[in-house]
């Protein structure tokens, strides 16, 4: 095998991102340096498994990391020979990891080709918000309970940290993830077309304790959840469906939410579209019927061909997605260990299957433990590439039986202008010069 | 005597207590919730946040507007991103698409898509404008709500929208909106149960089943 290969994730890095292609382009000569000082490339060298997909290559990195680039940390040649760092207060990744979301105005994507095993890094969990992160003092918001409710209640913080704390593991998907996808095949990496999923382990109070706490009265049937963010943020949501699963969560992967994510308090709903899980949430009303909103009319319903729209379309329904080889990537011929995430809102994936002759034949793929409901799960498949043009494809079952569907299948149903809950079987072409591309058939 | 009750008053306090929490209860102190915690929450506190607005007009604030109002008014503050009919842009068209859901390149516009006019309130008081949302008054958010309508066909030239007129107003694509059919596309695999719907029972039957 050629060690040169390696150069195909730099490739590919520059292709996916226009401003790292100027970055990078700017000192080529550095990066082929770099790539020869590579300690890892002796290793690579002695093992046949393709080393394109397995390690962001140094070179990449260098061009990204302007900070070292400019000589601030001495690189040893021998990292046994001097001292190391010491501590420090708040951990950063290492300045060769380079792992970034695609941020547009509105959200930001995350990187899924470039990530391993079934948690987001919480820096990396995508974001979705309608008018910005908004600054708050978590000394001064308050959670408010009211409506149908025997005791209208202001809960702090503190207070809301005092009660029996539950810990989920669960992801999030934005209901448009995937949406450019109805029409064409438009995204060009995995990040861009599925980068509206991320996996975090959430911890809070059961919501259902939060209402028994103020008394709810028994002919509450829709609860409103409402942001404090400068979009108000709000969603209806029918309270039976969902009492025994939603949490109102303060903390993300051990530490507190992250702004982008709802600090100091969100809602969650496991299985449910992303922008019910109501961030910076402030205010739960109890009502007898939905409210109407914007977030429930005007968007978040899905248009059909006959012009009706389905309304409160809640659950993400079982999708996956190879991330590696995925779009973007540059690969060799040999072995390549096809890599994904399965999912599903209404429960634990069951299976995966993959199709490495698009779609002629499916095979079953390893699931990676934990297999947990409604969360991310890592599935895997050894596979030998010849070289030849084919198409990789994944799909994925769930414990209540649903298939992920074909694309065609999808569309015949739905049409193409519904715009949100895009689950159809994702294809990559593997082209014969080792690149791989967004496809649909 | 009272010493020799006092051990048995302390072990039935403590076996009261130990029901309690057993029970998942923990017994009220400062509030009369089961954990005792949270603070009640005054009228006027909840004033302050409770902005949402119902389409049987529930949470309209008094006050009116007019189309003729609403011309200046959002011609001053939405134009500049809405256009100056509504369907200019840069940001999202609000005015016309009707009958085009149908078609191939569908308009979803306040006129064409909309199901509710009490929405139209709650949204533009809660969101608008983009850079300093919440900052309009009554009468601003009820002109500039006639004018939309009106732009779009809906209401006449000298209609006023109020708490009382804006709930009355029946949108075009009021009937346009169906519940969740899905499971829609793959069915279930064999030997496997069907995939429950989501339930519209009331919070009741869910307390009863706990």
């Amino acid at each position: 095998m050629d060690p040169a290969s390696t150069i195909g994730h730099q490739e590919f890095d520059r292709q996916r991102d226009p401003q790292h292609h100027r970055t990078l382009g700017s000192d080529a000569g550095d990066d082929r340096d770099s790539r020869n000082a590579s300690p890892e490339q002796g290793l690579n060298r002695r093992t046949f498994v393709a080393r394109g997909l397995s390690f962001v290559g140094l070179a990449a990195v260098q061009g990204l990391a302007p900070a070292w680039a400019a000589g601030k940390p001495r690189i040893p040649d021998d990292p046994t020979r001097v001292p190391g760092s010491p501590p420090s207060a708040y951990g950063q990744r290492s300045t060769f990891e380079d792992a970034s979301r695609l941020v547009s105005p509105s959200h930001s994507l995350t990187p899924l080709q470039a990530l391993h095993g079934i948690i987001t890094p919480s820096a990396l969990h995508f974001e979705r918000h309608h008018n910005g992160v908004p600054l708050i003092d978590p000394a001064r918001h308050r959670l408010v309970i009211h409506g149908l409710v025997e005791r209208p209640t202001l809960f702090t913080l503190d207070e809301l940290m005092r009660f029996p704390s539950v810990s989920r593991t669960a992801f999030i998907e934005c209901s448009g993830n995937s949406g450019g996808e109805w029409r064409e095949p438009k995204g060009k990496t995995a990040q861009e077309t599925h980068g509206l999923t991320s996996t975090s382990e959430w911890t809070g109070v059961s919501l259902a304790t939060l209402l028994r706490e103020a008394g709810a009265k028994p002919e509450a049937a829709w609860m409103l959840a409402e942001g404090s963010d400068a979009a108000a943020m709000t969603r209806s949501i029918p309270l039976a469906s969902v009492l025994d699963e939603a949490l109102v969560c303060y903390a993300q992967n051990g530490e507190a939410l992250r702004p982008e994510q709802g600090y100091p308090l969100r809602l969650l709903l496991p299985g449910w579209e992303g922008n019910t899980c109501i961030k910076w949430l402030r205010r739960l009303k109890l009502g007898t019927t939905p409210f109407m909103t914007r977030e429930e009319t005007s968007r978040y319903t899905d248009l059909m061909p006959d012009g009706t729209a389905r309304r409160f379309t809640f659950v993400m329904e079982a999708k996956s997605v190879i991330t590696s080889p995925s779009g973007g990537q540059q690969i060799t011929p040999g072995f390549v260990e096809i890599r994904g995430l399965a999912w599903s809102g209404r429960g634990r994936v069951t299976r995966v299957e993959v199709s490495t002759d698009g779609g002629r034949t499916w095979k079953l793929a390893g699931l990676q433990e934990p297999i947990l409901p409604k969360c991310h799960t890592r599935f895997r498949f050894p596979w030998r590439w010849d070289g030849q043009e084919t198409i990789l494809q994944s799909r994925c079952i769930d414990e209540m039986g649903y298939r992920q569907p074909a694309r065609e299948a999808l569309i015949t149903v739905r049409g193409v202008n519904s715009y949100y809950h895009y689950n159809a079987i994702q294809s990559w072409k593997l082209l014969p010069s080792g690149e791989v591309r967004n496809v649909q058939v | 005597m009272s010493r020799s009750k006092a051990p048995w008053a302390f072990m039935a306090l403590a076996i009261v207590v130990g029901l309690v929490m057993v029970g998942n209860e923990v017994p009220a102190q400062d509030a009369p919730g089961p954990y005792g915690l949270g603070f009640p929450a005054t009228e006027e506190e909840i004033r302050a946040w409770d902005i949402d607005v119902s389409p049987n007009g529930e949470g309209l604030p008094p006050g009116r507007g007019t189309v003729k109002q609403g011309a200046a008014v959002y011609a001053a503050k939405c134009a500049a991103c809405h256009g100056a009919t509504g369907t200019e842009g840069p940001k999202d068209r609000l005015v016309g698409g009707q009958d085009t859901l149908a078609t191939d390149q569908p308009v979803k516009t306040i006129g064409s898509f909309w199901p509710y006019a009490t929405t139209l309130y709650d949204y533009i008081y809660r969101t608008m404008p983009y850079t300093a949302p919440q900052s309009l008054t009554p009468e601003e958010v009820y002109s500039i709500v006639a004018w939309l309508l009106f732009q779009n066909g809906i209401v006449v030239e000298d209609a006023v929208m109020d708490a009382t007129t804006l709930p009355a107003v029946r949108m075009p694509n009021r009937d346009g909106f169906v519940s969740d059919p899905r499971p829609d596309v793959e069915r279930r695999e064999r030997g496997h149960s069907l995939i429950p719907g989501i339930p519209s029972r009331g919070l009741a039957l869910w307390l009863e089943h706990r």
